[in-house]
């Protein structure tokens, strides 16, 4: 049994999350569920600053965390707001089936 | 113990993260959202971040999310219709994303980080990211940037309320 975990066990699980949202990114078909897999992506990084946070014993990690965390309640209020203005105007949340700026 | 305690949280998060993918319905990718989030939560008391885990917990795993489900309810999505995908996404994309990761776990272990702690000690960074350390950092060395984000997240309420609103004749 391993006493401590080694500092890259950390990385690469947020490596793992970040490539599982990317996964979602771009596997998923309803805007919610991409919006989600953004989340995850976000997350990921919160998980590298604060690994990194602890290996060099400085707070500044958890700071910045903080902010990506400030950030992304703001992003998801404006993002869910422009999901639902988008299924007042078309009635869909496929992805696909939004394509007016398509050519 | 704490090593215990990592490996169960990150075969959760992982197990979750995995599910958000496979799932079909948006309301099952949130649930499992809502368990990579406790378990980052975890993973960040194992790391001396206590303040950084509440608000994960608080931020995260309770507001984002209940904005999320409510979303889901309001707008009735229901499960989603999967398009045809071509050949090679189907074959080689799980595989490809498996190299990639291995790929970077190889590399961030091979990496030589100029600090000389390479192993997580639970409890041995005593201060820690308290809850007192934070506020002091952030009210002298972050506080424009702190005085910044309080704007933004003005101008986000706002975005919000004229997005959603009802049209008014």
């Amino acid at each position: 049994m391993i006493e401590h975990i080694p500092i890259w066990w950390y990385l690469t699980l947020s490596a793992v999350l970040f490539g599982l949202g990317v996964a979602g990114f771009i596997y998923r078909k309803s805007v919610i569920t991409v919006f989600m897999s953004i989340e995850l992506m976000l997350n990921a990084v919160n998980l590298t600053f604060v690994t990194f946070s602890y290996q060099n014993k400085n707070i500044d990690g958890h700071i910045y965390s903080f902010f990506v965390m400030v950030v992304a309640a703001a992003e998801a209020a404006v993002g869910l707001a422009i999901i639902l203005t988008i299924f007042k105007n078309r009635g869909t949340l496929q992805i696909d089936e939004i394509d007016s700026m398509k050519l | 113990m704490d090593s215990i305690l990592f490996i169960i949280a990150a075969v959760a998060a992982i197990g979750c993260g995995l599910n958000l993918v496979l799932q079909k319905h948006p309301i099952s990718s949130a649930l499992s959202l809502i368990g990579v989030m406790s378990s980052l939560a975890l993973l960040y008391l194992l790391l001396g971040a206590e303040f950084i885990a509440m608000a994960q917990m608080i931020v995260y795993g309770g507001a984002v999310m209940v904005l999320f489900i409510f979303v889901i309810m309001l707008l009735n999505a229901g499960a989603e219709k999967r398009s045809d995908k071509s050949l090679f996404a189907q074959i080689a994309g799980f595989p490809l994303l498996a190299v990639l990761v291995v790929l970077l776990a190889f590399l961030i272990r091979e990496t030589p980080f100029p600090s000389k702690i390479s192993q997580v000690q639970f409890g041995s960074w005593v201060p820690g990211g308290s809850a007192e350390a934070i506020g002091m950092q952030l009210f002298s060395k972050f506080l424009y940037p702190f005085e910044v984000v309080s704007v933004l997240i003005l101008i986000a309420i706002l975005g919000a309320v004229v997005l959603a609103r009802k049209e008014i004749d």
